[in-house]
């Protein structure tokens, strides 16, 4: 039966688990931790009405852990943490990455580092989410700067981790994700929902690390009949070990392929007054809530400035800013740290753009006119 | 009842057979052969006990799930033709949490070793036999960190030199199955690879009890703690089992036992508590009431 969308007043964490309940997410496993424990909390009273488990496990590493064995049980799994919670994730989400688990990670970003700033935002952890696990692995991160969108990246991080079978990082600031606004709750009907492609077809002589055209593997259900074998050693198709050079280059050289050959189809981003623009901010999160209001301002003021917000943070929309650095005279990174996102905006500018930041890391949000007056002295 | 009668009673239950024979080749994966296991290593025992213990409880392989750690011990799961995971170091238990509570139809097996269970992982066994899911957790005790190349591990037996020790150890060890006891496991049993038949057993035992079962298997490093503590040939170490568990055999096999304890064998512990998955959705259903749970 189809309902009409439904508004309802919600906290950013609390939106996150109503996206993780519309997407499918039938198990969460957790450890509370602020500024995320509001996510467990609200799973923990959800799940048992569609017959789903919330279980709050002994640590981080377990939680980690179980979300991986209930995904490849075959049941869409999450967990939610921050800070030191995300750094305890780190070994198994490598697991996933090479054993190819899909699952959703939420990081509440907090001060850090350490046990740092419980209570107060920040925005530290946007290297760490890429690469936070050892080795060369792939990965997606998406970034939601508001209530609503907490709930609409949720659902988009469960149907990108299913389609390519990746760890999918929901990393958002305590600001945001205690912030309470009205959020459209679309009509369950009317999601988009993605489910990873299973294994179909005989058992005998079954390669279950064989990827399709897109170079995503299909995923064998235990129960199926495939009996394959997972295993976090560097693994053939068949899935069982290798240290082949070659072979290693061919397997793990399609695990990074699978990102980059569906760029396209993962970058999200947004733009406001980029067409015409000679400074440009990038900035993500509760800081490009702040941009955005300091860029109109400063428009209003006659100065041409605009915004690039991306929505996932890894993959950088790369194209777009190389495209949008070939336009513009300067970008300016606002982000609430020493200076990590900036480090990736350099990389993919000319050097006739010059590229220069805000950085803060004292628990507090860059406010608009911080960003306006910068702005200012820039248009000098 | 006396220990002795505990242990004359799983060796009568090797008497209830299923009807066709256990060919340990039905349940191979025979194309990764030969193995990985040094010549005489006790784990390739406990291996065909457990598998032996699956055949005559006649578990589908398609509704197997053997999840593993990382160790020696770990390296098993690979062998087994079943829904197999190879997971990370000390985290086995909470893999299979998560698998079980996703998939209750599954047998979920755990294979892991004394540093994987005990140190890294010790965490996680103690709050699995709290929570009491059903999963069987088969630890092989070697004494030893097998895979690394023989460092101490938190069972290793005092004054026993190990790459870490090369002094002769002087911690002392865990009794892994008082604590699995202590944490409230519902099922706690001890066996030896010498003894392969009540090992079986044992495991048929901790395969059907509906929770969390502990089974600990005193296993034999014999290439690398073996070779380093000089307790003779694998056949020799093996023997020497026998003087280490009560009840004492006479044997005489070697001068030195392999291990220091006298360790109770057989069943340690059986209880009924209710199961932690059946539980959960029993009280949800009830809470709520079923109508109201959408699946
Ligand atoms: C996080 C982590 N730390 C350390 C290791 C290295 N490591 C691999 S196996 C092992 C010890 C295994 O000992 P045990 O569990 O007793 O198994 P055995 O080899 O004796 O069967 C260690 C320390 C690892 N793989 N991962
Ligand atoms: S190193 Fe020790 S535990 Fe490992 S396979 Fe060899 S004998 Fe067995
Ligand atoms: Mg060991």
């Amino acid at each position: 039966m189809s309902q009409m969308p439904q508004r309802q007043s919600l906290q950013g964490n609390q939106a996150c688990a109503l996206g993780a309940i519309a997407a499918g997410c039938r198990l969460f496993a957790g450890y509370p931790i602020t500024p995320s424990s509001e996510v467990a909390e609200r799973m923990s009273k959800e799940l048992p009405r569609v017959e789903g488990v919330f279980v709050q496990m002994e640590d981080e590493i377990a939680s980690m852990a179980a979300v991986l064995g209930s995904s490849m049980g075959g049941v869409k799994s999450m967990t939610a943490t921050s800070g030191p919670g995300f750094s305890l994730k780190q070994e198994h989400i490598g697991y996933a990455a090479l054993a190819e688990v899909p699952c959703v990670i939420i990081n509440v970003m907090r001060g850090g580092p350490s046990t740092g700033m419980p209570t107060r935002p920040a925005q530290g952890d946007v290297m760490q989410a890429r690469w936070g696990t050892h080795g060369d692995h792939p990965i997606i991160v998406v970034t939601p700067s508001s209530v609503q969108e907490i709930y609409q990246l949720t659902i988009r991080a469960f149907n990108l981790s299913e389609t390519y079978r990746v760890p999918v990082i929901v990393l958002y600031d305590e600001a945001i994700g205690h912030l309470v606004d009205t959020v459209e709750l679309p009509d369950p009907d009317s999601i988009e929902i993605q489910d990873r492609k299973w294994a179909s077809g005989p058992a005998e002589g079954y390669l279950p690390y064989a990827a399709d055209e897109d170079g995503v593997p299909p995923m064998p259900r235990p129960g199926d009949g495939y009996r394959t074998h997972t295993t976090g050693l560097t693994h053939l198709e068949t899935g069982f070990p290798t240290q082949v050079p070659a072979d290693v280059s061919r397997v793990i050289g399609r695990l990074l392929d699978k990102i980059e050959r569906n760029r396209d189809a993962i970058e999200q981003y947004e733009l406001t007054n980029c067409d015409d623009a000679e400074i440009l901010v990038v900035a993500f999160g509760i800081t490009a809530r702040s941009s955005e209001r300091a860029v109109n301002l400063a428009r209003e003021s006659g100065i041409k400035v605009g915004l690039m917000r991306p929505l996932t943070l890894w993959p950088f929309p790369e194209r777009k800013m190389k495209e949008l650095a070939g336009q513009v005279r300067h970008v300016l990174v606002p982000e609430m740290n020493a200076g990590q996102l900036i480090l990736e905006i350099e990389r993919l500018c000319p050097d006739s753009v010059t590229v220069s930041g805000i950085n803060r890391f004292d628990g507090l949000p860059i406010d608009p006119g911080e960003v306006l007056d910068k702005i200012k002295e820039i248009s000098k | 009842m006396s220990k002795l009668a505990l242990n004359l009673k799983s060796l009568q239950k090797a008497g209830e057979k299923s009807d066709h024979k256990f060919e340990i080749r039905d349940y191979l994966r025979l194309d990764l052969f030969p193995h990985f296991l040094c010549p005489g290593c006790g784990h390739g025992i406990a291996l065909r006990a457990l598998l032996w213990a699956i055949h005559d409880l006649d578990i589908e392989l398609d509704q197997l799930a053997v999840v593993s750690g990382i160790g020696c011990s770990g390296r098993l799961s690979a062998y087994i033709d079943a829904n197999t995971f190879h997971t990370t170091h000390g985290r086995p238990i909470a893999f299979a949490t998560g698998l079980k509570l996703a998939r209750p139809d599954l047998h979920v097996v755990v294979i892991t070793g004394d540093g994987d269970c005990l140190a890294i992982g010790g965490n996680h066994l103690i709050h699995a036999a709290r929570r009491n899911l059903d999963i069987t957790c088969i630890m092989l005790n070697n004494e030893v960190y097998g895979m690394t190349g023989g460092q101490v591990s938190p069972t290793t037996s005092l004054d026993r030199y190990t790459t870490t020790t090369p002094l002769g150890n002087q911690e002392p060890g865990f009794d892994a199955c008082a604590l699995a006891k202590g944490a409230g496991a519902t099922f706690v049993g001890r066996e030896v690879t010498l003894q392969t038949t009540a090992l079986k057993n044992l495991m048929q035992e901790g395969l059907s009890h509906d929770g969390f079962s502990f089974i600990e298997v005193i296993s034999d490093c014999t290439e690398i703690y073996g070779r380093k503590n000089e307790l003779g040939s694998s056949p020799e170490m093996v023997l020497s089992q026998k003087r280490s568990i009560l009840p004492k055999f006479d044997g005489t096999a070697v001068d030195k036992p392999f291990r220091a304890g006298n360790w109770d064998t057989g069943v340690l512990v059986r209880e009924d508590r209710p199961e932690y998955y059946k539980a959960y959705r029993k009280h949800c259903h009830k809470v709520l009431g079923t109508a109201a749970v959408k699946k």
